[in-house]
């Protein structure tokens, strides 16, 4: 094997989403870098539906945001529809998703990769990772060459070992139409990892040309774009519509008739789906009272004419496919482009990696992505931004960087991964985070940008931007508690609605009342009218809901507690006596790194972290 | 609860009708404790650790609760290394659960079981040898609150409150499942089946925890004190109720002086009757005690039986008497029926009334079916409908449907995300008796209930 000469800090396998952010993070954080890719052309791809954001997943991208990555920027590029969800269901769980231009955005992250200083974008197939002393020092490629590097951060996505399925036919491949990588699981496996398989599914693709849109329900993008990230104030942009069809009981019947042909029911596939995501048979099945199920017809481009039908993923063949889509209204000519599939791939059980999402065993070896069992373009995103932060930090010899549950979604996310089994692909929902309230994508930016200016992430000018930000909502508190109306204001009394006032009210107290918003005030005060949307948006969550986000952060400073209590990775679990086997199996088998995390590991009871807690003192006073 | 740092406090001692209680409290409140409630004849300023002082505690009102000795022992040199206090007051139950009240309302906290040894072992008190056997009991009882309260219910109460927490969990699952999956064709949402099903656990919920302090009676027996003006025939009634001659009757007022007590039962609940001394102002020193003390166990009283003579006129002594005890629940007995000269208006009372004669022993039945129906809450404890007994249970209960009463004022007027916080907290505060349900558990519900995935 040659040796490439050049030796590298942060070697990232894998351009999808995870990759690119990995790869950026450690570069712009000054490591040298080198992204390895099996195909150029296929950066940043969006391997099923054409979207970003969602429910706690535009959470995530504004996290991704405001810490310094890429994502945010990016969908603000490349969106051609904005809308934003659950306008009226709380503050916290507001979310912003995007329709992308699929090629668009993989050649503007691309582009990014290109011109970033100290980042080697790559192409080339790794088949090995070089461990020399149970710490990582490189990879080697098929093509014949050997990278050498401080530290590799493998994202990996569907492609280890990749199946796909298109009814009882199938082939090796990591996405439609690219062959799958073949020796890295294996490789992981002799290393001594536990590498298990899952499996996902996404829908045809069909040809605009084909539907007849005029049958169909549709759905524009919203008036006013919001964007992702905090470095835009506004997006203004042309938006193309999506559509939203229905099966039927036809449609119902023929998938019902060919269901034998289901690799699924068939029993060929083995890897465990999501439950979130079923394919249209399982739901079929699974609900056979449900008259008709729903799909958004989404775009896939801005000139493109593949359209993706959500909700439709299947492993039924092609020609099953093509008769239960034209049983669907405005679908009665359709043309699929592509057939769906199901594809089964290998992935290393998360427990395996430490909260920094390094390997436990191999040092300098990261896991991104699907790779650590998750789904979702921004799931995979937030895990590239951080594998890459704590490898150039590594790199550095400097403290790793782990966010908290009540920090944000993506602590929620690491912490379920390595505390949790995988019994499906995950996928980040609101619900999962238990301090909600204060996880709020409008405050992204007020949690952990200055975590990632600390790393060093946050540019010169997001920074400015940032205290700006922060300086203008400190002066708009100040006005609101200091600025008093009294009934010498009748015009005002009676625009907010006071009545008969004995003593003045402050600002404060008159948007406490759930019945008026901040812009009712803002319009009239003369000080405030020039404050940003943003600005006044955050004073008014803060007062509004004081008295829950106040219950809330009293339930972090309890939890905080715990975390702080730090098990050593060194701790012997056969030395600490009175521990029921059980829970010493489990204690081994995910190792956590704090006394809260311990608590949160499923089996493990109160008595068994009370018997921690005391080993772990005692252990403390006799060093 | 490892980092606790709320106050605990529970009786040292089996709690009985026994000579002396010990109550220990431990954590950072047991000295401001001792400061408010602990009265000697010359204040205090600074309590000398390890030493032990006389004196009253009294209630938030200043009344005696009891004649107490107690402790203040400075940390770390306790037996939790934490500031502890021992009250060490008489053995009686109704003064322990009034002296355990009193902290409940101060915010300490009843401890779990094993509580003061566990924290003794956490805070490094207790040596190896002694942690290996203390571990082995926290194993035991700090599964503590959940398993060994599940074991204690019966079963009847069990399936009831895992049939609230189920409800509750549904509830939840359908405001996760409109938060999480906007745009999935979910039912649509329908607030008011929201709030029915909640309204209506509500009232259950109510019912059972209403059925503490009844049930606490079953359990404890109940105080139930006779009190009047001099004369009005409690003794009589004394005897009458325990169809034996208990105290000494005679016309001459004031001839009962100090408390005389009795075991009986009425209702099936174990009560003890005492008679007091007639309440009037007195010169002579024995009778002013007499009444001193009966006015101090009025105050513990469960229930009052108020005498009132029916053959005198309504005097202005009567009406102040009645509007001390504004406090405690009282039954009005008119007494001397047979001798009834006028008819009273006694409309100003809002309580059950029964008119009896003691001496002939008429109406003691309606007295005797008065007094159980009040104890028991117009609840009779069966083996058709649960009821709890247990201070944990009930806390339990409190803390859940005090969060559902939240999510109903809140329902309509704030937005789901705020109102999931009021559902979890109420499936919290039920999962420390039920068993906690996770998040994982809800993800699962939603998932088999909706056909959810795009």
């Amino acid at each position: 094997m040659a040796g490439y000469g050049k030796k590298y800090q942060v070697i990232v396998v894998g351009a999808g989403h995870a990759g690119c952010e990995a790869a950026l993070a450690a570069a712009r954080m000054g490591c040298s870098t080198l992204l390895l890719t099996m195909g150029l052309d296929m950066v940043a791809q969006m391997s099923c539906n054409p979207s970003i954001g969602g429910l706690a997943k535009g959470h995530l991208v504004h996290e991704v945001d405001a810490m310094g990555g890429e994502m945010g920027l990016n969908i603000d590029e490349t969106g051609i529809q904005f809308r934003r969800l659950n306008m009226r269901k709380g503050p916290a769980v507001r979310a912003g998703r995007a329709q992308a231009d699929r090629m668009a955005y993989s050649a503007r992250m691309k582009l990014v990769l290109e011109s970033t200083e100290n980042l080697d974008l790559k192409q080339g197939v790794v088949e090995e990772i070089i461990v020399k002393n149970y710490r990582v020092v490189g990879v080697k490629t098929r093509e014949g060459l050997d990278f050498l590097g401080r530290s590799v951060i493998l994202t990996t996505g569907t492609f280890m070992r990749g199946l796909i399925h298109v009814g009882m036919k199938n082939y090796s491949g990591g996405r439609a139409g690219e062959p799958s990588a073949e020796k890295i699981s294996n490789c992981l496996r002799s290393l001594g990892f536990t590498v298990g398989r899952l499996k996902t599914g996404t829908p045809a693709r069909l040809s605009s040309r084909s539907i007849d849109f005029s049958k169909l329900e549709r759905q524009p993008g919203d008036a006013i774009i919001r964007p992702f990230s905090f470095m835009n104030d506004k997006i203004e942009r042309h938006q193309v519509d999506c559509y939203i069809a229905n099966t039927n009981e036809k449609t119902h019947d023929i998938i019902r008739s060919n269901i034998h042909k289901s690799p699924l029911y068939a029993g060929v596939i083995e890897g465990i789906g999501p439950r979130y995501c079923p394919s249209i048979e399982d739901k079929v099945i699974r609900f056979p009272d449900k008259a008709s199920h729903q799909s958004f017809v989404e775009p896939e481009g801005i000139k493109g004419a593949e359209m993706y039908p959500s909700g439709l993923s299947t492993s039924l063949p092609a020609d099953v496919q093509l008769q239960y889509f034209r049983s669907m209204v405005g679908f009665e000519q359709v043309e699929i482009m592509r057939p769906g599939y199901a594809i089964e791939y290998d992935f290393v059980e998360p427990r395996q990696i430490k909260a920094t999402l390094e390997a436990r065993e191999i040092s300098g070896l990261f896991h991104a992505g699907q790779i650590n069992g998750t789904s979702g373009y921004e799931e995979a995103a937030g895990q590239g931004l951080l594998a890459g932060i704590n490898a150039a930090l590594q790199c550095r010899e400097q403290d790793p960087l782990i966010i908290r549950r009540d920090q944000g979604y993506l602590g929620v996310m690491i912490d379920d991964l390595i505390t949790q089994d995988t019994t499906e692909p995950y996928r980040m929902f609101t619900s999962r985070a238990e301090y909600r309230l204060l996880l709020r994508e409008d405050n992204a930016d007020l949690r952990l940008t200055e975590l990632g200016r600390y790393v060093g992430l946050v540019s010169d000018e997001r920074w400015r931007r940032y205290q700006e930000k922060t300086g203008l909502i400190e002066k708009a508190y100040e006005l609101c508690r200091e600025t008093k109306i009294t009934s010498k204001d009748d015009r005002l009394c009676s625009l907010f609605g006071l009545g008969e006032l004995k003593s003045g009210v402050t600002l404060e107290q008159i948007i406490r009342r759930p019945d008026i918003s901040i812009r009712t005030i803002s319009e009239q005060i003369p000080e405030m009218t020039l404050l940003p949307e943003k600005v006044l948006e955050q004073v008014e969550i803060s007062i509004k809901y004081e008295g829950y986000i106040a219950r809330q952060i009293e339930q972090v400073e309890r939890f905080v507690g715990y975390e702080k209590v730090i098990i050593p990775d060194d701790i012997d679990y056969e030395k600490v006596a009175s521990l029921s086997s059980e829970v010493r199996e489990k204690l081994m088998k995910y190792r956590p790194t704090s006394l809260g995390q311990a608590g949160r590991i499923q089996g493990i009871t109160p008595a068994a972290v009370a018997v921690l807690s005391v080993y772990l003192r005692k252990k403390s006073r006799e060093k | 609860m490892i980092l606790d740092k709320d106050t605990i406090i529970a009786p040292a001692t089996a709690v009985s009708e026994s000579g002396i209680a010990v109550i220990r409290i431990s954590g950072y409140r047991a000295l401001s404790f001792l400061k408010s409630f602990f009265r000697t004849k010359n204040p205090i300023e600074n309590f000398q650790s390890h030493y032990l002082y006389l004196g009253r505690i009294v209630d938030e009102d200043d009344s005696d609760i009891d004649e107490v000795m107690v402790v203040y022992m400075d940390p770390p040199r306790t037996y939790t290394c934490e500031p502890v206090v021992e009250v060490h007051c008489h053995g009686s139950r109704q003064i322990v659960r009034r002296i355990l009240q009193l902290a409940y309302a101060n915010d300490i906290r009843l401890a779990n079981p094993g509580e003061f040894t566990y924290r003794a072992y956490l805070n490094g008190r207790i040596d190896l040898v002694q942690a290996e056997a203390v571990s082995r009991l926290i194993q035991s009882t700090s599964e503590f609150s959940r398993r060994s309260a599940l074991q204690q219910l019966d079963g009847l109460l069990s399936r009831q409150l895992h049939s609230y927490s189920a409800t509750i969990k549904n509830l939840l699952v359908q405001t996760e499942a409109w938060i999480d999956f906007p745009e999935e064709d979910l039912p649509t949402e329908n607030l008011d089946r929201l709030f029915s099903t909640a309204e209506n656990l509500h009232v259950q919920m109510s019912d059972l925890m209403n059925t503490y302090r009844a049930g606490q009676f079953v359990h404890d027996g109940a105080t139930v004190v006779l009190a009047g003006l001099p004369n009005a025939g409690k003794s009589s009634l004394m005897n009458a109720l325990l169809q034996q001659d208990r105290s000494i009757v005679s016309s001459v007022p004031g001839t009962t002086r100090d408390l005389i007590e009795q075991s009986t039962q009425i209702g099936g609940i174990n009560v003890r009757l005492v008679d007091t001394a007639g309440l009037r102002s007195s010169d002579e020193f024995v009778e002013q005690e007499g009444v001193r003390r009966a006015r101090n166990v009025v105050k513990i009283a469960n229930l009052v039986l108020l005498m009132l003579d029916g053959s005198a006129p309504l005097c202005d002594q009567f009406r102040a008497l009645l509007a001390d005890l504004s406090a405690v629940p009282v039954v009005l007995v008119v007494n001397k029926s047979d001798l009834l000269s006028e008819h009273h208006d006694l409309s100003f009372f809002p309580g059950p009334i029964v008119t009896v004669s003691a001496k002939l022993g008429d109406g003691i039945d309606v007295l005797t079916d008065t007094i159980a129906s009040f104890l028991l809450n117009d609840y009779l404890p069966s083996s058709e409908s649960p009821y709890i007994t247990e201070r944990r249970h009930y806390e339990a209960l409190t803390g859940s449907v005090s969060s559902i009463k939240n999510f109903l004022n809140n329902l309509g007027s704030v937005d789901l995300d705020l109102l999931s916080i009021d559902l979890r907290s109420a499936l919290d505060s039920l999962g420390r008796v039920t068993g906690s349900i996770t998040t994982e558990d809800v993800l699962d519900d939603i998932f088999s209930s909706f056909c959810i995935g795009k």
